[in-house]
């Protein structure tokens, strides 16, 4: 029986058609995939059923009955639930709080705090109503959304990429809660890019590319290999790396310790790592562990004792950032709009902001503007970023094309070390296969890199060694070699108290 | 209906046709304002704007013109450091006071001593220390304790105020003024005084370090490191610490400089066009040139051109005062509805208006 | 010295009324996730139409009344310029205080009171006539009172209403409110008019019960301290009553050893509320400010 019903959805903005003609059917307790790259217009797919857009052509059909909603709680009084890609929630309410603003007839604050506590046991989704919620892990944030939907009882479930904050562990849980859902009658639409997932947990899935369905499958039955070709529309390129002996010790990390700069951030405890010459170094973990901190320690926005950090050997630990970068330290941090660039300006000026010290851009405080438009240009150029020319504000830039000039800018100086941070967040494939293979070239000349990434499998495609970032603590480094996802589940601590939950799928 | 959108790039054109179209958009709301007050609105505007420059007395009018312009010129292109990198200094009407207390000071603590090329650079040095220090309480009470600067800096030009009517018959009064309030004259003090260069222009050494602070700030922002930085911090703050600007060094280098600025504005006006220390010295320039810093869109040709503008509305108002009987609140007003049309069309620069339904992307 | 510290106290709680008026609609307009510094502007133009509107009507209230009306009028350019043309909002504010100025300036030229006009005194039954307490807390004028009330409102408004929940999470993240379907303008100009509505009350106490009457300039920076207690009360109502008694208490203090004749001139005791300003601004560790305080909000980005 289906549930709703999508025909020739068509939403277009300027210079860019979002969504062209998009048709397809969502059975009642159905788990359906919804698969595409970035840009590939899920997301005005999701936000057109929710209310935030309204489709240039096309209908709708929610149970037989046209379905038109206005805005969000028009969608929500129909039945239809959402859990956002970027949590909307409000860090200093509490979570009984939060969840009363997702509701349209919030019962008394006794009343929902019990509801909130009845939800979270049947579904194995332990959550206190009173807690604050800037406290709470990655994993826990998500569970609030999640129980907020619940308590509306939807009729349909909307995941935006839900795993990406997640650990192994805690994905096998939420898959067994959304089984439950899906067992009861509730119908779920599951929106993400890791097939091995939807292959794992959906029954049927609608791929998109570009603004159009490009094709239909049953993901139980459909390879990955399959699955990624019809989603990229072309075969993808594995990175490869020329196997180049390691050298000596670079970058040296020794008993890293660091209080959490903010309110709601993580403290670095005894943080023990060395990476060497020609070697990629992956952090895995999940967000919010300490990732932010451990790149501004070695970056050199955040300070820490000169011992803490050495480079070949010197002591760096605190040094500002532009003598790290004359001394061959670079980084990429994982936001790119107001931390690694800086969106109002131009290219020109977001090559200059970290490359004048070691490429000489600045000579007694008088910046040479001819030679930073030339790097910019040699950035450009080198890593395929698509935009007008060096006179363009970064802002004007797709997340891609910003990610590879971020990432060509540091490359590019040729640094000792580099430290990167999710280097391929909200790229598309080619683009990501493009900056991994830039890192690892990189390493092939005798740079030690450090990626840190929440992508598992980014990092064991690109790393030597593995090491597990939990609570601002590292585990030792491990090969990649022969390295099980099991086995990364346990080095990133496992479901956090998650154990006791008995969730029956 | 009506609704923005972002554009991809700020837009080039509107950053130069805003101001001017912001300019228009004030003459044509004073001229209401003007005809509400009862006064013919085109005689009004033409008082105020043709006639002090192009007008039958305008040798009279055009040197007070430059005396005006020099003081809010020097104070915005220091403010204009600050505001681009985010830091709200709103008190340069007490660094100015201070300033001008400090210049003084040191005049009439030698008086009647008489070689210049001592004391005046002397002075100079004394309005600028003077204003600097005083900003330096923001900035440090900022720096160490987080404290906000624009509630510090603005309570202190309160006490900026008091301090100089106590000064004015106080340490400062003049003994040989009969008991009056105020200092000595300083303009009648030959080493002291801040004359026109060039006599009967107007132009004097406060204008002169107005053009230089002008061409100074200039470069600093089109080629220098200093510039750069200010800007990057002040439009991307996490940025800026990734690129290693300091913060705090950028608060205390940037309030520093605005109150310096402000306190030589201070010293070249009591030693100038003003002459004595008078609790009736504070003159709001502080405060207006803030607008003039906003006018010139913090670009220091801007502030420039808006500097003379905003004069020309002062002694434009005065001449309407004496001629039309205009109050002179109505030129306040006036000029505050220029700040409102002027951020109301910025948003020209960075948006466009589209007609439809606002939705989110 | 002879202060007698009975009247101290009941003038105490005269003075900071305007500033605790004040501060109580700006922390309504702060936890929206608005800063608007043209408290002082709306102030001034509330103190003068208040003037004006009592004067005429020869009814103080109406002059109340006229005041709020003529603040919210005021705050209304605030609010549209920040909201709907996305305007800085610290120079947008700063623009409101400088135009109100002139405004009330203006306004004000030649405005005539009588001196017959005057806000009576409640005389509440029984408790006035306590000694000691009585004529401290029990013996004010009906606004005195009022700005307790509607702290105590904005307190229970935030605390326990829905709507009052929904201008929190406004505050919080306004990115987030409006993904939830909330109309984040709509809260925020709300909010503003509150605030505007609530300075316009506090001029219009300076010019029609404290002072009492028309002088340009007349609120003389209240405004600034208004904001500056908010930060310090770490936008939390309650708190914002011991701040504003506190900064009250060090005016009338400051008036009575003027009085009194110190040997300390004039001039550095009138210092004394702006210095207390700093120095308390220096030692409260401000709570956490609402997240969004301050920043435009598009609904495209």
């Amino acid at each position: 029986m289906t549930l709703l019903d999508l025909q020739g959805l068509t939403k277009a903005y300027p210079g860019v058609v979002a969504n062209s003609d998009i048709s397809f059917a969502i059975g009642k307790g159905q788990i359906h995939a919804l698969l595409g790259e970035n840009g590939a217009g899920k997301s005005t797919l999701v936000k057109t059923i929710y209310g935030l857009v309204r489709p240039d052509a096309g209908t709708m059909t929610l149970e037989g009955a046209p379905f038109t909603p206005t805005d969000p709680r028009a969608a929500r009084a129909a039945g239809i639930a959402m859990v956002f890609q970027h949590f909307s929630l409000f860090d200093a309410l509490t979570v009984a709080e939060n969840i009363a603003l997702g509701m349209e007839n919030p019962p008394k604050q006794r009343e929902l705090a019990q509801r909130i506590r009845e939800v979270s046991e049947n579904y194995g989704l332990p959550l206190s109503p009173d807690r604050i919620v800037g406290d709470l892990s990655a994993g826990e944030r998500q569970r609030v959304e999640i129980i907020r939907c619940l308590l509306q009882d939807p009729k349909l479930l909307i995941m935006d990429e839900p795993t990406s904050v997640l650990t192994p562990q805690e994905v096998e849980i939420l898959f067994g809660t959304l089984r439950l859902l899906a067992s009861e009658g509730t119908s779920i639409l599951y929106i993400s890019h890791k097939l091995e997932e939807i292959r794992a947990l959906c029954e049927h899935a609608t791929v998109l590319r570009l603004g159009k369905v490009v094709g239909t499958c049953d993901p139980r039955e459909t390879t990955s290999r399959d699955m990624a070709e019809l989603m990229v529309g072309t075969t993808l390129m594995t990175p490869k790396r020329d196997g180049e002996a390691l050298g000596d010790d670079v970058l040296v990390i020794e008993g890293l310790t660091a209080p959490a700069p903010h309110q709601f951030g993580t403290a670095l405890k005894n943080v023990c790592v060395s990476v060497k010459s020609g070697e990629v170094l992956g952090i895995g973990g999940v967000a919010g562990n300490g990732q932010d901190e451990l790149v501004a320690a070695l970056s050199g926005e955040m300070p820490v004792d000169a011992a803490m950090v050495a480079l070949d050997g010197q002591a760096i630990g605190d040094l500002d950032p532009n003598t790290r970068r004359k001394i061959g330290l670079c980084a990429a941090p994982e936001e790119r709009n107001g931390h690694a660039a800086a969106p109002d300006m131009t290219l020109t000026e977001n090559a200059l902001m970290t490359a004048k010290t070691r490429l000489g851009l600045s000579k007694n405080g008088f910046l040479d503007w001819p030679s930073a438009r030339d790097f910019a240009l040699s950035v450009i150029e080198g890593f395929d970023v698509r935009t007008p020319g060096p006179e363009t504000a970064a802002r004007a830039l797709s997340g891609g094309n910003l990610q590879k000039f971020v990432i060509g800018r540091e490359i590019l100086q040729k640094p000792r070390v580099l430290v990167v941070n999710q280097p391929t967040w909200g790229v598309d494939a080619s683009a990501a296969a493009a900056i991994r293979q830039a890192l690892l070239d990189l390493a092939g000349e005798g740079s030690a890199v450090v990626v840190i990434s929440q992508d598992l499998d980014e990092i064991l495609e690109i790393a030597d060694r593995f090491a597990a970032l939990n609570e601002g603590t590292l585990s030792p480094a491990v090969p990649t070699a022969g390295l099980t996802m099991e086995r990364i589940g346990l080095m990133l601590g496992g479901a956090h108290d998650m154990e006791a939950a008995h969730v029956e799928a | 209906m009506l609704r923005l959108e972002k554009r991809p790039q700020p837009s080039k054109n509107w950053s130069y046709g805003a101001p001017l179209l912001a300019v228009v958009l004030t003459i044509i709301l004073g001229m209401g304002l003007f005809a509400i007050l009862g006064k013919d609105p085109v005689i009004a505007i033409k008082t105020i704007f043709w006639d002090p420059v192009f007008g039958q007395f305008a040798h009279f009018y055009r040197p007070e013109v430059v005396k005006k312009a020099a003081p809010l010129v020097l104070i915005a292109v220091g403010l204009s450091f600050g505001f681009r990198a985010g830091i709200w200094n709103i008190g340069a009407e007490g660094q100015y006071i201070i300033g001008a207390i400090c210049g003084a000071g040191v005049a009439l603590a030698v008086y009647p001593y008489d070689t210049r090329w001592v004391l005046f650079p002397l002075m100079i040095v004394a309005g600028a220390l003077g204003g600097f220090l005083w900003a330096m309480i923001p900035a440090l009470l900022r720096v160490f304790f987080k404290t906000n600067e624009i509630l510090v800096s603005l309570m202190l030009v309160y006490v900026a105020e008091v301090l100089i009517k106590a000064f004015s018959i106080g340490l400062l009064r003049n003994p040989e003024g009969y008991g009056m309030p105020g200092s000595r004259n300083l303009r009648q003090y030959p080493a002291a005084a801040n004359l026109d260069l060039i006599s009967g222009t107007g132009f004097h050494w406060g204008a002169l370090t107005a053009v230089f602070a002008v061409v100074v700030a200039y470069v600093m922002f089109t080629r220098h490191q200093f510039g750069f930085n200010v800007r990057l911090a002040g439009q991307s703050p996490r940025a800026a610490g990734f690129a290693g600007v300091n913060a705090n060094k950028l608060i205390i280098v940037c309030l520093g400089l605005s109150g310096a600025m402000a306190g030589l504005a201070g010293l070249f006006e009591v030693a100038g066009p003003s002459g004595q220390i008078l609790g009736s010295f504070p003159s709001y320039y502080g405060f207006t040139a803030i607008i003039v810093a906003f006018l010139g869109r913090l670009n220091p040709i801007g502030i420039l051109l808006a500097g003379l503008l905003m004069a020309l509305t002062y002694i434009g108002g005065q001449a309407a005062e004496a001629q039309l009987n205009l109050p002179s609140a109505a030129i306040l007003t006036f000029q505050g509805m220029l700040l409102f049309c002027l951020l109301a069309v910025d948003v020209l620069t960075n948006y466009r208006f589209k007609i439809g339904k606002a939705e989110v992307r | 010295m002879d202060i007698n510290p009975i009247l101290l106290l009941a003038a105490l709680m005269v003075a900071s009324t305007p500033i605790l008026l004040a501060a109580i609609g700006e922390l309504v307009v702060e936890r929206s996730g608005v800063l608007n510094l043209g408290v002082e502007g709306m102030m001034i133009v509330g103190a003068v139409c208040g003037y004006i509107a009592g004067h005429s009507s020869g009814n103080p209230y109406l002059g109340f009344v006229g005041a709020a009306a003529a603040g919210a009028a005021l705050s209304l350019i605030f609010a549209v310029l920040t909201q709907f043309l996305l305007t800085n909002q610290v120079a947008t504010g700063l623009g409101l205080t400088m135009f109100g100025l002139g405004l009330s300036s203006l306004i004000g030229q030649g405005s005539k009171g009588s001196p017959d006009l005057t806000v009576s005194k409640l005389h509440i039954p029984l408790l006035a006539d306590i000694p000691v307490i009585g004529p401290i807390l029990f013996q004010h004028d009906v606004m005195v009172y009022l700005s307790v009330a509607i702290v105590a409102g904005v307190w229970a408004f935030l605390k326990y209403s829905r709507a009052g929940l929904i201008l929190r999470a406004v505050g919080e993240n306004h990115d987030a409110a409006h993904a939830l379907g909330y109309n984040v303008r709509a809260v925020r100009v709300l909010a503003i008019m509150f605030g505007g509505a609530c300075a316009g009350l506090a001029g219009a106490y300076i010019s029609l019960v404290r002072v009492p009457q028309w002088i340009d300039g007349i609120t003389a920076g209240a405004g600034w301290i208004a904001l500056a207690i908010v930060v310090f009360a770490s936008w939390k109502p309650w708190r914002l009553i011991a701040g504003a008694y506190l900064f009250g208490g060090v005016t009338v203090l400051q008036l009575n050893l003027q009085a009194e004749g110190l040997k300390i001139p004039v001039e550095y005791l009138s210092m004394a509320p702006y210095l207390a300003t700093i120095v308390v601004l220096v030692m409260i560790r401000a709570g956490r400010a609402p997240a969004s305080l301050g920043k435009s909000f598009h609904p495209s980005t």
